[in-house]
């Protein structure tokens, strides 16, 4: 009866770490497998512990070289995509101007619109144009997706920002420049670096828009989709679980500094 | 530019004052100046290319000869004809994988909202870790979780549970890889973060004064939740789904990963006449109809659920 009624209560938290469990998942597979020695050219089917991945993790021809071209991809997309999108969530929130519908539409589609079709128009374009597939296309194309969610992003940040703090700026004699660069800036900066870090997390993860208009070119979710079809190397999931780590801590460790800098400031 | 030229401010917002505050004036032109780059970037290179698609879509011709517009709008219908087991197939394999979304996702971000404490902060960052490891990698993950002879294939074999699902035709014989089953838990997967973190978040500020005054009014918890807390997390349940089906009905990762040519999508279609087949219109003309169809269910359900400020 008490297990019953126990069970009642806590029926939302079994039900939400059992889903928990289940966004988890994969991850744990994927770190076991990265410590497999896989009979076949697939990495599917457990077989013994082994660490050879993990000391070799560039052993697989044209892995490494394609994480490298996806880092600097995602790199330079979200460089592109957070300076416009900054400029765009600045003109949205603090001027009024014509057209504003829009730009709001223009901004929203690109997020509601199935990646598929905007990869298959995107690729129309450029054979159209005769262009040459290949890195600049992938990064016109990841800055085209990403800079709606930094709009989006940097929007947010700067609404709630309190204009009486660039007023009060400006009655101590701070030129706009100043005002902009010592007051506006550091109080957008979350907003910004939020933006940015989605950026490069889609542009990096980013399979669809980039397989249609890549060309020749590959880039690691690339390189992973090709393996799907040739054989998994186990260094794939070495990657996945290494970039899992640092990002985790990356995470925490910026949940750290936030911490002090509040406990300081209060 | 001066100040003569500078309107007068609002000084007393009026009551058509919009929600965004009151901007302030220095050059006319600054904001389209702001403006300029970014815009011209997404006219370039996402509306243009529509454009590109809209003429493609209705050109004949072949590859050797060139394409011509000659307004040949059949193909719609014959890609409609001919693909519309692959359309039926995405929404119903996307709406599925939605509704089971808010099913798994619901308590989860209940669970964070107002009963983690002090784990909260955990739970949302393991919510969200999953996307730094690449979506392909843990999509095929899956492929080890449901093999042939694997825990999940023999769980549900010893429960005969795979009898019924093969009846229902959502599995085949004794396997789950390569079936609809399959395919909708890998589109579960992967979209269940978008439909938590909005639930979440709306869950967030909902005041827990609210539910003291449900019990105080003698609200069992149920009633307490059907009541209160579940229309005012409408807003996330909203946006939740639209995150979550339109990108579940354009994928053909987990359709090509785990599924087999039994389960293809309509993306699958999609993608393999334009990388494959080189069938350019066709292709068009099939990502079209997607559009508009995504287009008109998200207005209806838009309509229907009464929040048109999502944006």
């Amino acid at each position: 009866m008490t297990f019953v009624r126990w069970f009642k209560r806590h029926l939302v938290v079994i039900a939400g770490l059992l889903t928990l469990g289940y966004l988890l998942l994969p991850n744990v597979v994927v770190t076991v497998f990265s410590f497999n020695d896989p009979k076949g050219r697939f990495n599917y089917e457990w077989q013994r512990f082994s660490t050879d991945a993990w000391t070799d993790p560039c052993g697989v021809a044209d892995l490494c070289g394609s994480l490298s071209l996806s880092l600097r991809i995602a790199a330079w997309a979200t460089l592109g995509a957070t300076v416009l999108g900054t400029l765009i969530a600045f003109a949205l929130v603090r001027y009024r101007f014509r057209a504003r519908g829009a730009v709001n539409s223009l901004i929203f589609l690109p997020m509601a619109m199935p990646e598929v079709v905007m990869a298959a128009s995107l690729l129309t374009l450029f054979l159209n144009m005769g262009v040459q597939l290949g890195f600049w296309t992938i990064l016109i194309a990841h800055i085209m997706f990403c800079l709606s969610f930094v709009v989006t992003a940097v929007k947010a940040r700067v609404m709630s920002m309190d204009p009486s703090l660039e007023q009060a700026a400006q009655d101590l004699y701070a030129g706009p420049l100043q005002t902009f660069l010592r007051v506006t800036l550091p109080i957008a900066a979350p907003g910004i670096a939020a933006g940015a870090l989605l950026a490069f997390a889609l542009s990096f993860d980013d399979f669809i828009i980039t397989n249609f208009n890549a060309g020749a070119t590959v880039t690691f979710p690339m390189f992973v989709w090709g393996s799907a079809q040739r054989g998994t190397p186990v260094q794939i999931n070495v990657i996945g679980t290494a970039m899992f780590i640092v990002a985790v801590l990356l995470v925490l460790a910026g949940m750290v500094v936030g911490n002090r800098r509040r406990r300081h400031t209060a | 530019m001066t100040t003569l030229t500078e309107a007068p401010p609002p000084l007393a917002p009026g009551p058509a004052a919009t929600d965004e505050k009151p901007p302030r004036r220095r050059g006319r032109l600054t904001p389209y100046w702001l403006l300029l780059p970014g815009i011209l970037w997404l006219l370039l290179f996402f509306a243009l290319p529509l454009v590109y698609q809209a003429s493609t879509s209705v050109q004949t011709g072949s590859l050797e000869e060139g394409y011509k517009v000659t307004w040949h709008f059949a193909t719609y219908w014959d890609a409609l004809s001919a693909y519309w087991p692959q359309f039926m197939r995405s929404v119903l394999y996307a709406g599925t994988a939605t509704a089971l979304c808010l099913l798994l996702g619901y308590p989860l971000a209940y669970l964070i909202a107002f009963r983690a404490g002090r784990w909260r902060n955990l739970i949302l960052i393991l919510v969200i870790a999953p996307f730094f490891t690449s979506f392909l990698i843990r999509t095929l993950a899956w492929k080890t979780i449901l093999a042939d002879g694997g825990p999940v294939v023999g769980a549900l074999g010893s429960l005969h549970l795979l009898d019924v699902t093969s009846t229902l035709g959502i599995t085949a014989g004794d396997r789950v890889l390569a079936t609809p089953l399959a395919v909708v838990c890998g589109l579960t997967y992967n979209f269940l973060p978008f439909m938590i973190l909005p639930l979440y978040t709306s869950l967030e500020r909902i005041d827990g004064r609210l539910h003291e005054a449900a019990g105080d009014l003698y609200a069992k918890p149920f009633t307490t939740f059907r009541k209160v807390t579940f229309p005012l997390s409408m807003p996330g349940v909203v946006s939740g789904t639209l995150l979550t089906f339109i990108p579940a009905s354009g994928d053909y990762v987990n359709a090509d990963l785990l599924g087999s040519t039994d389960t293809r999508m309509v993306g699958n279609v999609i993608q393999t006449q334009f990388l494959r087949t080189l069938d350019y219109p066709t292709a068009a003309a099939l990502s079209f109809i997607l559009m508009a169809a995504i287009l008109l269910i998200v207005t209806l359900y838009i309509r229907k659920s009464g929040t048109e400020d999502l944006v």
